[in-house]
């Protein structure tokens, strides 16, 4: 009688369990940077990342630290090394508009193709995602959120909120217990950023010192200065086939000088706001010439009169002529 | 339980072979996921053949990416009923039903005493047979006790 290829439990000793095979399946291992680098896709992704995020320098810098362990850990794998996965925790604090929703949804993919995540899949939830109404209904809500966001990345938007100090009955502190437990457990099956604005966020760290210590990667996101502000409105533009007319960018970044003396200045949203009501303007300067054959250049120009009839400009002249 | 040599007990896909360890349990599980199912953890004490609905440990995870969602709520039901049945089962709604496509079992008791076979003499000759298993003697959560 032939040997069965399996053993029955009880009976005898079992296979050993299927390894994974070993990554670079039989090639040499790498010896240099260079080498691992061509075999990963390190480069590309943050070659990409710089070219398509303008400024916003301390978070590629600490992308680039991120990509350089990678590739590090690999060459320190084939001298037989043991590394454990780094802690990847991020949290992102910074004014408003000054990308940290944006870099956290890049973020996903970008330590998915780094290798880091499985799935690179992105859960974005808020305090409602997190917390319940009632008694028991916080836990059981947390958890389902964390079962979807494993092998990816919990994007936890403006997560001061899942803290109330003035209510101590909040159920908010239950679901930042669950999160902590699971930060700490799941190390290699989840990444947890949290993000808000820099005051209420310091607020919401000083009282849960154990979720400061958790997150290995605290980024502060600078405001954007007047010409990164411009280029990304350059971009805004192009990317819904837009693009600035005749002195329409001297005018924008005229618009932008007055705009960042005002108060509840948002940087890129402020931005992208001021070009929504560009664009507005367009279309109806454009709908007043009802005769007029338009052309494609028509259409797609920003003219500086869009810009100059901004409430800005005449509330600048408002405030001289006194 | 002259077919079933080992005493164990044989429902579901894989029950013939070794169980199946953590990273095997979450292949298959990651092969339902990329197919579009739901897995549903259940568990009972009551191993006969007939007993088709388990207990449900939680709800069935919808929308789930990753295997190691489905993973971490089989470590809290092994941590509960480390003495019972435990089996994973998938849902595939593509028939507008969720129908169960998948379903193997990923816990079992440290001793499974397997099943008698009565006979009851009725009128005439005739014969009537039933399956009773020994572990289910015993009260409802006080079987398999260590």
């Amino acid at each position: 009688m032939s040997t069965p290829l399996y053993s029955i439990p009880g009976t005898g000793a079992a296979p050993a369990a299927p390894d994974a095979p070993p990554a670079g399946g039989g090639a040499p291992e790498p010896r240099t940077v260079r080498e691992v680098l061509a075999r990963s896709n390190a480069g590309a992704v943050l070659e990409d990342l710089d070219r398509s995020l303008v400024g916003l320098a301390p978070v590629k810098a600490r992308v680039r630290d991120i990509a350089s362990l990678l590739v590090v850990d690999r060459l320190r794998m084939a001298l037989g090394l043991r590394a454990d996965a780094p802690s990847l925790h991020m949290s992102f604090t910074g004014n408003p508009g000054t990308g940290k929703t944006t870099v956290a949804l890049r973020m996903a993919e970008i330590l998915h193709r780094l290798g880091y995540v499985r799935r690179g899949h992105l859960v974005a939830v808020t305090r409602d995602d997190l917390v319940g109404q009632y008694i028991g209904h916080t836990a059981p809500k947390t958890r389902e959120v964390l079962k979807k966001a494993m092998g990816g990345v919990l994007f936890i938007d403006e997560a001061y909120y899942l803290h109330r100090p003035e209510n101590e009955r909040d159920y908010g502190q239950e679901a930042i217990e669950l999160l902590l437990q699971v930060m700490e457990n799941e190390r290699d099956d989840l990444v947890v950023i949290v993000a808000g604005y820099k005051a209420h966020m310091d607020v919401f760290f000083r009282s849960n010192p154990g979720l400061r210590s958790r997150i290995a990667h605290h980024i502060d996101f600078p405001d954007y200065g007047a010409a990164d502000l411009l280029l990304i409105a350059e971009r805004m533009l192009a990317a819904q086939n837009y693009r600035f007319g005749d002195g329409a960018r001297a005018a924008f970044a005229e618009y932008l000088a007055r705009r960042i003396e005002q108060p509840h200045f948002a940087n890129a949203r402020s931005v992208r706001n001021a070009l929504d009501r560009a664009r507005l303007r367009q279309a109806s300067r454009l709908f007043g010439d009802a005769d007029r054959e338009l052309t494609r250049d028509d259409l797609t120009s920003i003219e500086a009169a869009d810009i100059r009839a901004s409430r800005v400009f005449s509330m600048a002249a408002a405030s001289h002529a006194p | 339980m002259m077919t079933n040599p080992t005493g164990r007990l044989t429902q579901g896909q894989f029950s013939f072979l070794p169980d199946l360890s953590d990273a095997e349990i979450a292949l298959q599980v990651d092969y339902g996921l990329a197919r579009g199912y739901a897995w549903s953890i259940e568990y009972s004490d009551d191993p006969h053949p007939r007993n088709t609905y388990w207990e449900m440990f939680g709800m069935p995870m919808f929308d789930l990416k990753d295997a190691a969602g489905v993973l971490i709520e089989l470590g809290a039901c092994r941590r509960t009923f480390p003495q019972h049945y435990i089996r994973l089962m998938a849902f595939d709604s593509t028939r507008g039903v969720e129908s169960v496509v998948m379903s193997f079992i990923v816990n079992r008791p440290e001793r499974e005493p397997g099943f008698a076979l009565e006979r009851q003499e009725g009128a005439g000759r005739s014969m009537r047979y039933t399956l009773r298993s020994y572990a289910a003697d015993a009260p409802e959560a006080e079987r398999y006790r260590r």
